[in-house]
């Protein structure tokens, strides 16, 4: 077993399910989306961005790139959020609401590829 | 370049995870701690405003507490998050500072710039595996003649050294082990504009490992090859080495050239030379027929032996480990002939030339003084096997001297810059001495006392446009034409044809009334600076058809108009 791996899969398939979390609920309703879910998600998946620096192989550059995209994705969310809560103050509107579950929902599917990828490469190892 | 990312982003990834760990705990714990508004109401802090404050906290330590000021319990745990956060970029930027000084990094950066420096190299180029000797004297003779030179040096010092040497152009310095192909890939070995691999490190396996990578990986290159056994030239030859150079077996044939025909030796010798500061070589003239003596039955020793009996001289050894170096034919007198009573036993005193041939420069130059004490009257040939000693080489004022380093590097400039000089000197060697010493006092009468420059034209729509135009009109150019003074046509150029090449006929030293043709090769020869009016003559409309005619023909387009009305 290689602890590297341990880590980098447990990153990996934690973003996805905290993005899950985040993203399941009626999609503009703000109760069903909470802000600190919000949070974990981004961190976790910087964390796992960051695993993914520095790997030759053709694998690790497809995974770093589905990554990157949902890092786009999800930092669009947060702008969204901030912007319409403290800049705008038109507050948690259904229509903000929405949008900002939508970005997430692409941002899952981002994180649905790395984790296939990374299930894939698992299988292919024959050991 | 990719290599070098990646290692950054690898080296990079821990002090990033920190980072963010310490932003990420800093910045829940100030939303999850309560504080007070102006009013004293309970307020939390939501994230937008404690990312700002974090990012401002842990970079500039604050501003001001924001929006509201903090209670105790916020003030504890952002001096907790202060002094973590400057602790995290501290180690973020102090892993950057160490990556960059890194030595293998600083490596990697110095090879990817040399790497794409050679990838976008857009002119032609050779490519030189080892800068000893050799290598450092025939990168300054093709730089000097206005070639691109890629080297490879396995000793990082010496390959330092080339930016030191004050070179005419650019010379990207690979330091790397040429026997491995990757590096001969690096250094451009397949790059289109490489035109030729020049092998000469001092390790005649390296030189056979460099031939048999490049004409494997480059089959159409050039190579050039030096060899000191003949194993290892058959070996190169048996795959198609293009030159391979011997500079004992060079030098060799040099000498008996000298013996036999001395104006060819000296024709060779100034043709050779190079650089135009270089002065012109006194011509020599070893004896004949006389008996020489050989110190040191080495390489350089048999190539020499070898040569000398079969042109039928008398010839005594002198080699001090005969069980080492085998025995000639007519036996040896066995010492190092640094002493007077081994050279008097090899009969000095009747003896013609002495040959000081030993791997050793002291004990050369000592053969040299002792030998000239008994016998001043002997002609001497000393082997300088360092650059470094040129001047006590010089000192001892021998009559020739066989630096094998300089030989080589003369003989590999020739072949890749003027490959029609080498021709020529091949054809002169089946005419007569008689032929030569009257080529020789030609130049001498050029150059005075600078070794002569030469130069390859084709006659094509680059190199003489002008003469090309004039054949195309269905006009005649001599080359007598060619050979005038722009500035007054009676006069001729300070310069001669050596050779014209033909499709596939070479004609040495060709007539005046010659007709020339589109894609003739010429070899011009001239003396200092000599070839700037010969330009003139090959480029420019009116200047040809002043030298040719004695008038201006063509006129500018608002001229030709205006005259013919």
């Amino acid at each position: 077993m290689n602890p590297e791996k341990v880590v980098f899969g447990f990153f990996i398939v934690l973003s996805l399910t905290l993005n899950f979390g985040f993203f399941i609920g009626e999609i503009d309703n703000p109760d069903h989306h909470h802000v600190y879910e919000l949070f974990a998600v981004v961190i976790v998946n910087l964390i796992a961005t960051i695993l993914k620096f520095g790997d030759r192989s053709q694998m690790g550059a497809v995974l770093l790139a589905t990554s990157l995209a949902a890092m786009i994705q999800l930092i669009a969310a947060t702008l969204v959020w901030t912007f319409a809560v403290h800049i705008s103050q038109t507050g948690l509107t259904p229509v903000v609401m929405a949008s900002i579950v939508s970005l997430s929902g692409g941002a899952m599917l981002a994180n649905v590829i790395s984790v296939i990828l990374l299930i894939i490469e698992t299988v292919m190892l024959r050991r | 370049m990719d290599s070098i990312i990646f290692l950054i982003f690898r080296r990079m990834r821990p002090p990033l995870i920190t980072l963010l760990l310490v932003y990420t705990v800093s910045i829940l714990g100030l939303t999850l701690i309560p504080g007070q508004d102006a009013d004293g109401n309970v307020w939390h802090m939501d994230f937008f405003h404690a990312f700002y404050f974090v990012s401002f906290m842990s970079t500039t330590i604050g501003f001001g507490e924001i929006p509201y000021e903090f209670t105790d319990a916020q003030r504890l745990w952002v001096l907790l998050s202060i002094y973590a956060s400057v602790i995290a970029w501290l180690y973020a930027i102090g892993t950057i500072l160490s990556l960059v000084q890194d030595k293998t990094f600083k490596q990697a950066v110095a090879e990817n710039k040399l790497a794409r420096h050679i990838r976008d190299m857009r002119e032609p180029f050779y490519l030189v595996c080892g800068y000893g000797e050799t290598g450092s004297a025939l990168v300054r003779g093709l730089t000097d003649v206005g070639y691109h030179v890629v080297v490879i040096e396995i000793d990082e010092q010496r390959s330092q050294i080339i930016k030191l040497e004050n070179l005419r152009d650019y010379v990207p310095t690979l330091h790397g082990d040429a026997r491995k192909p990757l590096h001969l890939q690096e250094a451009g070995l397949q790059h289109p504009q490489c035109q030729g691999v020049v092998a000469v490190t001092n390790d005649n396996e390296a030189n056979l490992k460099i031939a048999i990578t490049s004409k494997l990986l480059h089959p159409h290159i050039n190579v050039i090859c030096r060899a000191d056994s003949h194993d290892y030239e058959k070996n190169m030859a048996s795959f198609g080495t293009d030159h391979i150079i011997d500079p004992f077996d060079t030098f060799a044939t040099y000498l008996a050239t000298a013996i036999e025909e001395p104006c060819l030796y000296l024709l060779q010798m100034w043709l050779y030379s190079g650089n135009e500061e270089v002065r012109l070589e006194e011509p020599v003239y070893p004896p004949r027929n006389k008996p020489w003596i050989i110190c040191g039955f080495g390489r350089f020793g048999k190539a020499v032996y070898q040569r000398l009996k079969k042109e039928g001289n008398d010839i005594i050894v002198v080699e001090a480990r005969p069980d080492l170096t085998g025995l000639p034919a007519g036996g040896v007198v066995e010492g190092r002939g640094t002493e007077a009573e081994t050279l008097m036993q090899a009969g000095v005193e009747q003896a013609a030339g002495l040959i000081a041939g030993t791997d050793n420069d002291a004990n050369n130059l000592s053969i040299v003084v002792t030998a000239r004490e008994l016998n001043p009257e002997l002609f001497f040939i000393v082997r300088q096997n360092y650059s470094d000693n040129s001047a006590i080489i010089r000192a001892v004022n021998a009559d020739m001297v066989m630096q094998p380093s300089r030989i080589i590097a003369d003989k590999i400039r020739v072949l890749l810059a003027t490959p029609m000089l080498n021709e020529f000197v091949s054809l002169a060697y089946h005419q007569d001495n008689e032929w030569a010493c009257e080529l020789v006092s030609r130049i001498s009468a050029l150059v005075v006392r600078h070794a002569p420059q030469l130069l390859e034209i084709v006659i094509d729509d680059e190199q003489a446009r002008a003469v090309v135009d004039v054949l195309n009109g269905g006009q005649k150019v001599y080359l007598k034409d060619l050979l005038r003074d722009p500035w007054k046509r009676r006069d001729h150029l300070n310069c001669i044809v050596l050779m014209m090449q033909r499709d596939d006929e070479r004609i040495p030293l060709p007539g005046d009334e010659t007709e020339l043709r589109i894609g003739d090769r010429l070899l011009f020869c001239a003396g200092r600076s000599g070839f700037t009016r010969l330009e003139w003559n090959l480029q420019h409309d009116n200047v040809l058809s002043y030298v040719r005619l004695g008038r201006v023909e063509k006129h500018g387009w608002l001229w030709t108009k205006l005259s013919r009305k």
